[in-house]
């Protein structure tokens, strides 16, 4: 049981962690400054929510861990990130899809972990959602706006929502370690969030003047750490390497 | 659809700082529309727990005094000192006013 647990909460943690680096590329190299702060907010956010599902993560282990530990010191395989999150940034069209598709699971997932039998998961989810609220209105905001935009950048998202949709499906897949999480009332079944998200979706896409894809075809891999795509390497040698020459540096 | 050459226009940010108080100007931004005006807001100014409530309005729409006319509408008040209320006593058991 409570390997399954680790494993669950790595992947709420690796999320957050491999979103929130992503999302911390674009410091200083956004199309606008306004634009540039908020998304070093959201990266802000989403690496505090990684302290606490990591720290946790440790602690159910109970091999000494903490969240820098598993952050630092994993390599690829032993990453359970969706692997939509990895993906790289592309235009900044592309990377507030990426961020829509993401916020609209997240937020549905948070608010389901609310209720979750374990309190300590509960009580990140709830702080964590009043963050991922906002995350989801900028982005839903932002892809309406640039999908109903020019034909530059309506073209530029139509591409992004093509390109980004078959990571989508990942996300409501079910697993050994989803079944035990469910059976201990810890975390909803994948699936169960399905719904919801696609009215969501076919709602902001309809207003974004956006085709979702009739292909339904899914990536799978990510969260089982079987077989992440080959970004997720780039993305840890950038983001370990400090770690990785300077083992256990401090500030 | 707008002329992708067009900068966002410019928006000014007033932020109340505390229930009770009154919203004060704070500085400016760009966005698209007044709605992301304030989601720019919240961002650029609200991140270290500054604000309970953000007004936001475009620049344009602002109608300012101008800086020339500042003889006529300021310095007829300067000779005036009657109108500040310190000609008064002030009893002490009234304490800081």
């Amino acid at each position: 049981m409570s390997d399954n647990l680790f494993e669950f909460l790595c992947r709420m943690g690796d999320n957050t962690l491999v979103l929130g680096h992503r999302v911390s590329e674009w410091c200083g190299h956004a199309p606008v400054l306004e634009e540039d702060i908020a998304l070093a907010n959201t990266a802000l956010d989403l690496i505090g929510q990684t302290t606490l599902w990591l720290d946790l993560a440790g602690e159910v282990e109970g091999a000494g861990r903490d969240a820098d530990k598993l952050a630092f010191h994993r390599d690829v395989w032993g990453f359970r990130n969706l692997l939509l999150v990895e993906q790289p940034n592309g235009d900044f069209g592309q990377t507030m899809m990426r961020q829509f598709l993401f916020d609209a699971w997240h937020l549905s997932q948070l608010n389901a972990l609310m209720d979750s039998s374990n309190t300590q998961i509960a009580a990140i989810a709830e702080k964590s959602a009043k963050e991922v609220t906002y995350h989801l209105e900028r982005a839903t905001e932002t892809v309406i706006g640039l999908g109903d935009g020019t034909e530059e950048s309506h073209n530029r998202m139509q591409a992004a929502l093509d390109k980004l949709w078959p990571y989508v499906g990942e996300m409501f897949t079910l697993d050994d370690v989803d079944a035990a999480m469910v059976d201990a009332g810890i975390a909803p079944d994948p699936a169960s969030l399905r719904p919801a998200y696609d009215a969501l979706l076919d709602d902001v896409f309809a207003a974004a003047t956006l085709t979702k894809p009739q292909d339904d075809f899914g990536h799978q891999g990510g969260k089982s750490g079987k077989r992440h795509s080959e970004h997720l390497g780039h993305m840890l040698a950038q983001m370990q390497w400090l770690q990785r020459a300077y083992p256990d540096a401090t500030w | 659809m707008t002329n992708p050459t067009q900068e966002w226009p410019l928006f000014e940010i007033f932020i109340r700082g505390q229930h009770g108080l009154s919203h004060r100007h704070v500085g400016s931004l760009h966005a698209p529309d007044a709605e992301m005006a304030i989601k720019n807001a919240r961002d650029v100014y609200t991140r270290r727990n500054e604000g309970v409530s953000i007004w936001v309005v475009q620049a344009s729409d602002i109608a300012a005094s101008s800086p020339e006319e500042k003889g006529s509408l300021y310095e007829p008040a300067n000779d005036k000192v009657y109108r500040h209320p310190t000609f008064f006593d002030i009893p002490e058991e009234v304490g800081a006013m």
